[in-house]
């Protein structure tokens, strides 16, 4: 049967997971094909390690890399977080798959709207 | 007004060397072709003469980072001196077939495609070490790309300065306003960095946000 396989990734199932563990889980899915909706997204740390990671693994012939696509982040801005630098972010659904296969159509504050092509 | 405007920037001077403050670092963000080093070039032919690189049609032309140390800005009496970082477009994906569709032979496209992905990671890297961000947006794109997501999102994480160029206002398809609509939390200047339109603003705002 051809499809795609896309995988819906809990919160919890992120959250037991350290940062190096989440991106290499990530880009050893989405180079496998298949796509992953995370429930939770990915802290922008995160985010910029793995477009890092990503651009390590680019192979002309065969991987050309991901398309990400999240909400943008909430930010709970308090006096400590401006004082240490260090805001606390909500982190928003993402969806990441194979830049070949997934691509973006629309996407807004509130709404990603996404194509998924059936052949590499 | 002038007089104070002066003994308030000679005792800035004062206290930076006093402390021995170190310029405020700014890297210019945003995706491929967007208008970074067309920016770079601006800043710098304004207040130093020179340039920082080469601009080209073809993305990723800008491969390397490029650091240009102690900036001079003054606008309206205010003065900042900055050290800024151009950097290389930043983007999730890169194909070499894209380099082919803009006129290179596959050879040439290949090493572009591998050079645009040491550029990219450069350019992640140098995100820890920067006091502030200049993110240029192409105003005729869509702003809700991850690019700028992700960039905004590391900037608020640290609690660090963002300023927002909607460059190309020149262009007939611009919408500056979708940006700001966009992400309205942070300050935005709809500017032409290709032909100086809005730039003294801009530079008030730099001096503003990053002195």
């Amino acid at each position: 049967m051809n499809g795609i396989q896309m995988d819906l990734i809990s919160e919890d199932k992120m959250a037991k997971m350290a940062p190096v563990e989440k991106v290499r889980f990530i880009i050893d899915e989405v180079k496998s094909g298949k796509i992953l909706v995370l429930e939770s997204g990915l802290t922008p740390e995160e985010e910029a390690n793995l477009i890092e990671i990503t651009m390590s693994q680019i192979d002309p012939d065969n991987f050309s890399g991901i398309e990400m696509e999240s909400y943008p982040f909430k930010v709970n801005n308090s006096l400590l977080g401006k004082l240490f630098k260090k805001n606390t972010i909500r982190t928003r659904l993402t969806v990441i798959g194979p830049a070949k296969q997934l691509k973006t159509l629309k996407k807004d504050h509130d709404l990603i709207s996404a194509l998924v092509l059936a052949n590499k | 007004m002038g007089i104070i405007r002066s003994l308030k920037n000679n005792l800035a001077v004062f206290f930076k060397k006093l402390f021995n403050k170190k310029n405020a670092r700014i890297g210019i963000y945003g995706p491929p072709n967007a208008g970074k080093t067309t920016l770079a070039n601006r800043i710098l032919r304004d207040w130093t003469g020179d340039a920082m690189g080469s601009v080209s049609h073809v993305a990723h032309e800008t491969r390397r980072a490029r650091r240009r140390e102690g900036v001079i800005i003054k606008t309206n009496g205010n003065s900042v001196t900055l050290d800024i970082v151009d950097t290389p477009g930043l983007a999730t994906k890169i194909d070499f077939q894209d380099f082919m569709a803009a006129g290179l032979d596959e050879s040439e496209a290949k090493r572009r495609a591998k050079e645009a992905t040491e550029g990219v990671i450069e350019a992640v890297k140098w995100l820890e070490n920067l006091d502030g961000v200049i993110l240029v947006m192409d105003a005729t794109e869509d702003p809700f790309t991850q690019v700028n997501v992700t960039v905004i999102g590391n900037m608020e994480a640290r609690s660090l300065p963002l300023l927002i160029a909607a460059n190309k206002v020149d262009l007939e398809d611009s919408s500056p306003t979708s940006i700001r609509d966009a992400f309205p939390q942070h300050p935005m200047v709809a500017i032409s960095a290709l032909e100086g339109k809005n730039i003294e603003t801009l530079y008030e705002e730099i001096a503003k946000r990053f002195g």
